[in-house]
């Protein structure tokens, strides 16, 4: 591959030598960063700027100009509720349900993915042989597709598969998981937690192994016990990589469409929709196309994002001015 | 030996197996099964047929009927152990069966035809695969142009957000310029808009590009991402700036440092971007589910998808097709997980 790369390389070489005489080297620093920033402009600031422009249109086209004005219409069909909790008195029925849902997935989902991720780093920290290798495991799952995810669980839970099969077996008997709004909604859970938990994992083990080991040492002979040492020494030096990984879950469990998508589609019913499903049947697979709905939906949840990535940024706020 | 020994007896305390040690390595145990255990069985059942399949309980392993070329037939017969009647214990080639009934030929005497009920028989079955599985993606299925698909966007994008992101953490970690607090952060302010809240406006620009229902309008938009910028500035940055003066003392072009001497001394942090960039793109599935519409251009992603609602029926297909699905993704892992594993611990995050 070199062979193609390099001639090509040094035909860019040409125009660049006449720029770098032309701007001098300094100024040259901008020719580097030019396809960068217009990527970045095109595909992400301009986008947020015309969704705000969506947000305020109303009708099913896609292209701006015909898309009369309704100002803050989006914005109050959504949320436009009797009961802000309960999604039945609500005109969009369905947008509330999915934030409803969305809140509850977040939570849970990271509650427990954070929960045992911590506790696999503790367990990986000890003084383990093969530890590589017992990493690898538990990152495995996250190289997997989100569709492969979805459909390796979906073939365990069919009614004739392989967990009912064990299930009988012990006598506890099968269930029909994937029709049980439920069940359903609690295997989604469980299975976006199998595949993310070992990046997780990952981090906060690195964080485990950045406490140094006289800290222990110096515990141990105070004959602190175990929990102690746990809560008084592991948890605090071990909290700057928490809140990291906190919000990094945070931040991808509010995005989380593709695996849900595959598994479940959003069933039964609206049990397993959430937000950036919404999104997507409103503005993309619904008919008529609701582009300015899903543009106001997004606004939403791009506001919430932004929250959590100051937050993330501040906790980094170190490394970034590197 | 000792060696082996004290691996295996490797504990926390005084040689003695305390508690938390036996906490622990079961932990790892049910870990080791709980990870591994799910794709395994996705494998071994994509190696069953669909008799096979229905089974319940299911076999472990992928099991199908024995059969055997028996004079004076044309197709091989089906083998049935005989557990009742006159013919017990004996091994039986079926010739036809019609309701309750079934006819049966003893291999070594295939002229005489013995009739048995069907209770008195069961299948005498071996272990096989069934690879016709898999050939009937080829065939049944546009599969190779999925994967196609699928490995054209991949590098591709890889290649292009390399060299982008690349360029611009050089510019950003190497040169002094007026503007240069305003443009980090500007790749800061990009890592708050992630793709999933800016679909509605994606979709116009890529449609007016002329990109819509095109690889490119997958390839193109998930080029710039702030942290392959920020990744690699990290590295870049560590790169002592004497070299970069000294090949400009040699009257070496800016690209030319650029090209042969801080893209190659930045070789493993472009690694990890690199192995980061062909899992996010390989895995892609909601954009490319707005912008791909037409079967012909699918990811293997989407294919995979839309089949499952198609062949509600045809598990082996699926399977087989979800296993080729992860059949790259995997092997990259496994020459790869070393970078991948250090990578993402010291950069901290996604």
């Amino acid at each position: 591959m070199l062979r193609i790369i390099s001639p090509i390389m040094r035909l860019i070489e040409i125009p660049m030598v006449a720029l770098q005489r032309m701007l001098g080297i300094h100024r040259l620093a901008w020719v580097f960063l030019l396809p960068n920033l217009v990527l970045f402009a095109l595909f992400a600031f301009l986008p947020v700027i015309l969704n705000i422009a969506y947000a305020m249109t109303g009708g099913d086209n896609v292209l701006l100009s015909d898309r009369p004005y309704v100002g803050g219409r989006n914005f109050s069909t959504l949320a436009d509720c009797a009961n802000h909790f309960d999604p039945n008195s609500c005109r969009d029925d369905k947008f509330w349900r999915a934030v409803w849902n969305t809140l509850w997935f977040v939570t849970l989902q990271v509650g427990f993915m954070v929960g045992f991720s911590l506790l696999t780093a503790l367990v990986l920290n000890r003084e383990i042989k093969a530890r590589g290798f017992f990493r690898s495991v538990f990152f495995f799952p996250v190289l997997l597709s989100p569709v492969v995810v979805a459909l390796i669980w979906k073939w365990i839970l069919q009614r004739e598969g392989v967990l009912n099969a064990f299930l009988d077996w012990t006598g506890l008997g099968g269930f029909n998981w994937l029709i049980d709004a439920e069940w359903a909604f609690a295997w989604t859970v469980f299975l976006t937690v199998w595949a993310h938990m070992g990046f997780y994992t990952l981090i906060l083990l690195a964080g485990l192994q950045a406490i140094p080991r006289d800290v222990y040492e110096a515990a141990l002979m105070d004959r602190a016990s175990p929990w102690r040492t746990f809560r008084r020494i592991t948890l605090p030096l071990l909290s700057p990589t928490m809140l990291v990984v906190l919000v990094l879950a945070l931040i991808r469990s509010v995005q989380t469409f593709d695996e849900v998508f595959a598994f479940t589609g959003g069933g039964p019913g609206t049990a397993t929709t959430f937000i950036i499903q919404y999104i997507y049947e409103e503005g993309f697979a619904g008919a008529p196309r609701l582009f300015g709905l899903a543009a106001a939906a997004s606004l939403m949840v791009a506001g919430v994002l932004v929250v959590l990535t100051l937050v993330q940024l501040w906790v980094n706020r170190r490394n970034v001015n590197g | 030996m000792s060696r082996v020994w004290e691996f295996l007896t490797a504990t926390r305390g005084n040689g003695r197996l305390d508690w938390t040690d036996w906490i622990t390595y079961g932990y790892l145990a049910l870990g080791v099964f709980l990870m591994f255990f799910p794709v395994i069985w996705l494998l071994l059942s994509s190696f069953k047929t669909e008799a096979d399949l229905q089974r319940f309980p299911p076999t472990f392993l992928p099991y199908q009927q024995e059969t055997l070329m028996v004079d004076g037939y044309e197709e091989p017969l089906p083998l049935f152990l005989m557990t009742e009647g006159e013919f017990e214990g004996r091994v039986l080639a079926q010739v036809r069966r019609v309701g309750l009934q079934a006819q049966m030929v003893d291999p070594a005497n295939p002229e005489e035809r013995l009739r048995v009920t069907i209770d008195q028989r069961e299948p005498v079955e071996q272990v096989s695969l069934a690879w016709e599985n898999y050939a009937g993606l080829f065939e049944r299925f546009n599969f190779l142009q999925f994967f196609w698909n699928s490995t054209f966007i991949t590098v591709t994008a890889t290649l292009l957000m390399l060299l982008v992101n690349s360029m611009a953490a050089f510019a950003l970690s190497k040169y002094e310029f007026r503007g240069r607090t305003v443009v980090l952060l500007l790749v800061i302010g990009t890592l708050m808009i992630p793709q999933t809240v800016v679909l509605v406006p994606l979709f116009l620009i890529v449609t007016e590009l002329g990109m819509f229902n095109s690889l490119w309008g997958v390839i193109i938009p998930g080029a710039a991402t702030p942290t392959g910028v920020f990744l690699l500035r990290q590295y870049m940055i560590t790169i002592p700036d004497e070299i970069l003066d000294a090949a400009r003392m040699d009257k070496a072009s800016e690209w030319k440092i650029f090209w042969r001497i801080i893209v190659p001394l930045s070789a493993p942090a472009i690694a990890v971007l690199a192995i980061l960039a062909i899992m996010w793109r390989w895995n892609d599935f909601l954009w490319p589910l707005i912008v791909l519409t037409q079967t012909e251009n699918f990811t293997l992603q989407l294919a995979l998808n839309s089949f499952q609602g198609e062949l509600q029926t045809d598990w082996s297909s699926l399977l087989a097709m979800t296993v080729l699905t992860l059949l790259p993704i995997a092997m990259v892992f496994m020459f790869l997980q070393k970078y991948i594993a250090t990578g993402i611990a010291s950069t901290g995050g996604k």
